[in-house]
């Protein structure tokens, strides 16, 4: 026996072994600990009488199960843990998860807080007209981004961006001279809380801004956060009906109480609150996203392909007008993001299946789709000239086919063994900031451009 | 010799309790004592113990504390409560039942047990 410590190569192991028991759902934080408190007894034990530390350590590890069987046991025994409604009941000695939770209330506050600040100044819901629609993703997404960067403590110039940014974002809304019945004032309220959104996704990925799989990560937290908040509305709507009908029945009236102040503070501190959740519980509801697109795949594929056979035999060109491509728009970004959060789940070394095929399929569809719509829009531009919505529309469908196309082909190339798994991903995490570039400009540059029309 | 698989589970919770009632301890040295007073007979998993802790934790018959131990390692500690006490009274109240009639009907098979 060659005389070894081998303390640090076992330490990896328990590190590694943590690592798996951490992926087992029916196992908690808890369990781990004390699990690997057992596993190293165990490794003790051995050590005492006379294995070296490493073998001790594939003894207990042998001796301890495969974890299917332990977390098996463990899931009967827990079975509501298999609901995952466990936020709570979440351990108490937990100190990391509690400053989290503190974290959350103070920025969720924060958001109730500020969007009734206005109101201070005399910029009621009621008269405050475009205000608070124009105004609305800065009410809530800075708290939800000051909550990331506080999980994620960055490197300092992030901050100094966050805020510039964000500052930026509240000049454009608000001394923007946008008249109420505008294009552009329709552009900034539907793409200023997306290019807000982005920089939550800096915020996300800030500990570490190169890296593939954080921006992977991001798409999958705004995947699950959009679950959750949607969730969360559905709740609320219960509440408020709830609401109305018991104050109903004593006679008084809640309808301002709750028009005023359950509907706003809830819905932004809703949106922190859904960050939160995906944080604090990742791994609980994950799985919701990628589900939904492995329902949805099949189905949008059918429909599109129904509907280029029907334009086929029909030989009709698509009528189009400015809500039939913002439409057709939709559609692009339904489709790419069916791939995305398909993309996100899979695991990248899983072979070829026919779903692979399926979805190329669908993004080529989609594509031809969208080259009839895009041959058709261009006669009318050249016919009534640019204005800032259709200029918008079809930036936007450039930026989504660029996108598609070039999926498509990488797609292509996989199922045809030709290109791994991996090229996909890197495309869609590369192909991020150009959406950022993209909703900024539509925020910025745009207005300007066409005179604020 | 195996002790089959129901023996065992209908065994556990008196054997944990009893193993409780003479003072706190926690899973690793649990198993460590029951294999000790079985003669390595009753070989149980870590699987198996450890839920039945947490579901003994979630009746109210034991509680469990955290404790640091060395380095950044932590260890659940449990303790039987009043209740588990009571159960345990119970639960020995029956085997002694079910102890007394095997002796009956195996006199010749356990005689050493008189003597124990």
């Amino acid at each position: 026996m060659t005389v070894t410590d081998g303390k640090d190569e076992v330490e990896d192991q328990f590190v590694q072994w943590r690592e798996y028991v951490r992926r087992r759902p029916e196992l908690r934080e808890s369990d781990a600990d004390e699990l690997e408190d057992h596993l190293r007894e165990t490794v003790d034990g051995l050590v005492a009488l006379g294995l070296s530390r490493d073998e001790a350590f594939l003894v207990a590890v042998k001796r301890m199960g495969g974890l299917d069987d332990l977390s098996r046991e463990f899931a009967r025994e827990h079975s509501e843990r298999l609901w995952k409604q466990l936020m709570f009941t979440g351990e108490p000695a937990d100190p990391a998860r509690r400053g989290s939770l503190y974290a959350m209330l103070v920025c969720a506050l924060g958001a109730a807080v500020s969007i009734k600040v206005p109101e201070l100044f005399g910029l009621s819901f009621a008269d405050g007209a475009m205000f608070y629609p124009r105004n609305f993703g800065l009410f809530t997404l800075p708290w939800l981004a000051a909550f990331l960067v506080w999980r994620r403590r960055p490197a300092t110039w992030v901050y100094g961006v966050l805020a510039a940014m964000f500052a930026l974002g509240a000049v454009v809304a608000n001394a923007y001279p946008l008249g109420d019945d505008s294009q552009s004032i329709g552009l900034v309220m539907s793409h200023l809380p997306l290019a807000l959104w982005l920089l939550v996704g800096l915020a996300y990925v800030s500990d570490d801004l190169r890296a593939s799989r954080r921006r992977m990560d991001f798409i999958r937290f705004t995947g699950e956060w959009f679950v959750y908040l949607v969730l969360m509305m559905l709740g609320g709507g219960v509440l408020i009906a709830f609401l109305y009908g018991i104050f109903d029945a004593i006679g008084v009236s809640a309808d301002d109480l709750i028009e005023n102040w359950v509907v706003p503070c809830g819905l932004v501190a809703a949106t922190v609150v859904g960050g939160w959740l995906v944080e604090v519980k990742q791994g609980v509801i994950e799985n919701i996203a990628p589900v939904l697109t492995r329902l949805f795949t099949p189905l949008f594929t059918v429909a599109l392909l129904a509907y280029l056979a029907v334009i086929g035999w029909n030989g009709s060109g698509i009528d189009v007008d400015r809500d039939a491509l913002v439409m057709f728009d939709l559609l692009l970004a339904v489709v790419l993001g069916l791939l995305l959060y398909s993309l996100s789940a899979r695991d990248p070394q899983a072979p070829r299946g026919p779903f692979d095929v399926m979805q190329l399929a669908l993004v080529v569809a989609a594509l031809l789709i969208d080259a009839l719509v895009l041959y058709t829009m261009a006669g009318r531009i050249a016919e009534y000239g640019t204005t800032p919505n259709n200029t918008t529309a079809i930036g936007q469908n450039i930026v989504l086919l660029v996108n598609l196309t070039w999926s498509a082909w990488l797609l292509f190339g996989f199922v045809r063994r030709r290109a791994g798994f991996a090229a996909i991903e890197r495309w869609q995490t590369l192909y991020l900031p150009v959406y950022a570039v993209w909703f900024w400009t539509v925020v910025l540059v745009l207005p300007p451009v066409f005179g604020f029309r | 010799m195996k002790v089959t698989k129901d023996l065992v589970a209908a065994s556990a919770t008196p054997i944990v309790l009893g193993i409780l009632a003479e003072g706190e301890s926690y899973g690793y040295a649990i198993l460590r004592r029951i294999n000790e007073l079985s003669g390595g007979e009753l070989d149980w998993t870590e699987g198996f113990l450890y839920p039945l802790l947490h579901r003994l934790e979630r009746l109210g018959h034991v509680e469990a504390s955290w404790q640091a131990v060395a380095g950044e390692r932590r260890r659940k500690y449990y303790r039987i409560t009043p209740q588990g006490l009571a159960e345990l009274a119970e639960q020995r109240r029956q085997w002694q039942t079910v102890v007394d009639a095997l002796t009956q009907v195996w006199p010749l098979l356990i005689p050493q047990e008189g003597t124990a």
